[in-house]
């Protein structure tokens, strides 16, 4: 473990060399991954979706569920991030500083 | 007698010859006594295989049953890749505890009764202790005692229960029962410590990211898991289950979104899934506990390669926060290809064994009409993919470009994650090879295009949302509290209080005791007389000369008043 850090040839970010990280290709990954929410939506037309309480059988039900969800859980979260968040030194002993 | 080796016994004899070992041997003791466990367990019959008398007590340290077998021989299996996950960069002294640990994890799935599971429980509670204090860190020290203290104290409260049972029903075999008596309560709310349900969960956020990045993989394995096989043999269709664990998946994700430090991510998630067991237990019909089985046979699988995935980050970078790496795909495609796979199982991704397997406990909770808790484990699995799904692999491999450029993980890293990749797929798309071995019989079909549908939409979605407020999670250096601050900083606040008052009022009561001591002695002197520094006497009142006149006045005066009370008498 201690020789671990050794390890990293830590280099200064400069112009992206990876694919994935250049900005045409996150508008790609944008396009592509707004094309597959559309499918993945329209699908229910063609294959219905057996809902066991009405609603969930609805057209784009799982979408929008799991899309407010989402948005209420992190918005939850946020709120509960004022009451509980501390510091990391915050259980530190004076004697581990 | 048995004619074979009781599985167990193997793990033990292994972690005890890992020590006596050295070199090549090690290794091959290492990788071929899980090997050989697994072998074992399956050589287990149904029923009650052996008897022992302890104390006019039968003692069944074997039975088989086909849950018992499948939860042994996952858990065999994933000492095998945990073994070859850790066997070159572990110390031998983790190995060893690790293979004890699951020696525990197996001992308990075939106990038959209450006291070698009890045995077995503290097994595994004495050994993951020495993992966790494995990580070699002041923090892992302290993580590892205030873990021992409550997996202890679970101990002390499941034995409480289990001698509760011993004496009223004089029976200790493993059998059903229900939360509705002292004992029962007893034993559910011991097994319920392990099962990290709330208010007692954070010691598994706690040690779990202390302890090294091989013994972390070990970790998030067997503790939880035998909690929830305890479940299923002992409180199924428990429904306060129910209710604990939904609060249990969302209390996971909740604190995984607040979190910062990468393996805690992956810690809160373990209670997250292990809430999704408990609810199915809660819910209690074969479906629901198929499903429970089933989904914590895919999650030990999936989970101990996230582990593995962020343990290789911890161990080639020493980083262990979000907000300290980044952009590691670029020279750790290995490693971030089995972590997104980890990452699409934990979801529940068509395709991955979270599909086929927690879809069943979705199905079992549509199967009973229990509205609520449908839409709340399809909100949950939404937000599964949110806290674990993207968020661990985007963190790590990807956001910013942190310009870290460790190497790949070791070979044998490698292979482990590689294995327990191609596990989450296998049982993705070919699930009958798990279905087969479930303790019931399965009528229930994953891959309808109505299921598939459903849940692509819903995670895609919650892909979507993700992107979109990811300025809402930006990661900040902080810890989120938890109940453990009762004992961690409010016990000590109360202790420091109380001590404050005590010293107070001690020192009140000296004063007052000073004071009065002073006032006392000064009259004493005065009455009674004194020495002076010198050995001088002085005399006190009594002591005193007093010439002739006084008393004759003093006589006069009592006498006058004799005289005097007589008459009017």
């Amino acid at each position: 473990m201690s020789s671990a850090n050794d390890r990293n040839d830590r280099i200064e970010p400069r112009e992206d060399d990876a694919w994935l990280a250049r900005p045409s290709t996150i508008r790609l990954l944008w396009r592509v991954f707004a094309v597959v929410l559309a499918v993945s939506v329209a699908a229910q037309l063609l294959f219905k979706v057996k809902g066991y309480f009405t609603a969930d059988g609805w057209l784009g039900f799982g979408a929008v569920f799991g899309f407010l969800s989402c948005v209420a859980m992190v918005l939850f979260a946020k709120v509960m991030g004022w009451v509980l968040k501390r510091e990391e030194k915050y259980y530190a002993e004076p004697e581990d500083d | 007698m048995i004619d074979f080796i009781p599985p167990a016994l193997i793990l033990l004899a292994g972690a005890l010859l890992i020590g006596l070992t050295r070199g090549w041997v090690r290794t091959a003791v290492v990788l071929l006594t899980p090997l050989l466990t697994l072998a074992a367990v399956w050589q287990v019959p149904d029923g009650v295989v052996l008897t022992l008398d302890f104390l006019q007590y039968p003692i069944e340290p074997i039975e088989g049953s086909p849950l018992r077998r499948l939860f042994a021989t996952i858990f065999a299996l994933m000492a095998f890749a945990g073994g070859l996950f850790a066997y070159r960069q572990a110390r031998w002294y983790e190995l060893a505890a690790a293979y004890a640990y699951a020696a525990g994890a197996v001992g308990v799935s075939f106990s038959g009764d209450l006291i070698s599971l009890f045995l077995f429980w503290e097994l595994m509670a004495l050994f993951s202790t020495v993992v966790v204090w494995c990580g070699g860190t002041p923090g892992a020290r302290a993580a590892g005692i205030r873990y021992a203290i409550m997996h202890l104290l679970g101990g002390v409260i499941l034995k409480v229960g289990i001698e509760g049972v011993m004496i009223h029903t004089g029976s200790i075999d493993v059998r059903p029962m229900l939360a509705d008596n002292f004992d029962h309560w007893m034993i559910l709310i011991g097994i319920l410590i392990n099962a990290a349900a709330p208010p007692l969960s954070a010691w598994l956020s706690d040690a779990y990211p202390e302890s090294s990045p091989t013994g972390s993989v070990f970790l998030s394995a067997f503790t939880t898991k035998t909690a929830v096989l305890a479940l299923i043999l002992l409180f199924p269709g428990e429904p306060l289950l129910i209710g604990i664990g939904l609060f249990m998946v969302m209390y996971g994700i909740i604190y995984a979104l607040l979190e910062n430090n990468i393996r805690r991510i992956l810690a809160f998630s373990i209670v997250n899934q292990v809430g999704f067991m408990v609810c199915a237990i809660g819910i209690g019909t074969q479906m629901a506990i198929n499903g429970a089985a089933a989904h914590a046979f895919a999650h030990i699988i999936y989970k101990a390669l996230l582990f593995m995935s962020a343990g290789v980050v911890v161990y080639r970078t020493g980083r262990s926060k979000c907000s300290e790496v980044g952009g590691l795909f670029r020279t750790m495609p290995l490693t971030a290809v089995c972590g997104i796979i980890g990452a699409l199982a934990i979801s529940g991704f068509p395709l991955t064994s979270g599909f086929t397997t927690k879809t069943m406990i979705s199905q079992a909770a549509a199967d009973e009409s229990l509205v609520w808790v449908y839409f709340l484990l399809a909100a949950a699995s939404a937000g599964v993919f949110l806290h674990a799904g993207i968020k661990f692999p985007w963190f790590v491999f990807f956001q910013r470009d942190s310009g870290l450029r460790p190497k790949d993980a070791p070979w044998n890293m490698g292979a482990a994650m590689v294995f327990f990749a191609v596990l989450c797929i296998l049982f993705g798309v070919a699930p009958q090879l798990l279905y087969d071995y479930l303790p019931y019989p399965v009528e229930y079909e994953a891959y309808t295009a109505s299921k598939v549908v459903f849940y692509l939409q819903l995670l895609l979605f919650s892909g979507l949302a993700f992107f979109l407020m990811l300025p809402l999670m930006r990661r900040t250096e902080t810890i989120s509290l938890d109940t453990d601050w009762l004992w961690r900083v409010g016990l000590a606040r109360l202790a420091d209080a109380s001590l404050a008052l005590m010293t107070r009022l001690g020192g009140g009561l000296t004063a007052g005791a000073t004071w009065l001591g002073g006032k006392l002695g000064a009259h004493g002197r005065r009455l009674f007389g004194s020495r002076t520094l010198d050995g001088r006497r002085v005399h006190g009142v009594f002591a005193r000369a007093w010439p002739i006149g006084t008393t004759a006045l003093w006589i006069a005066v009592l006498l006058t008043t004799y005289v005097f009370f007589y008459y009017i008498a």
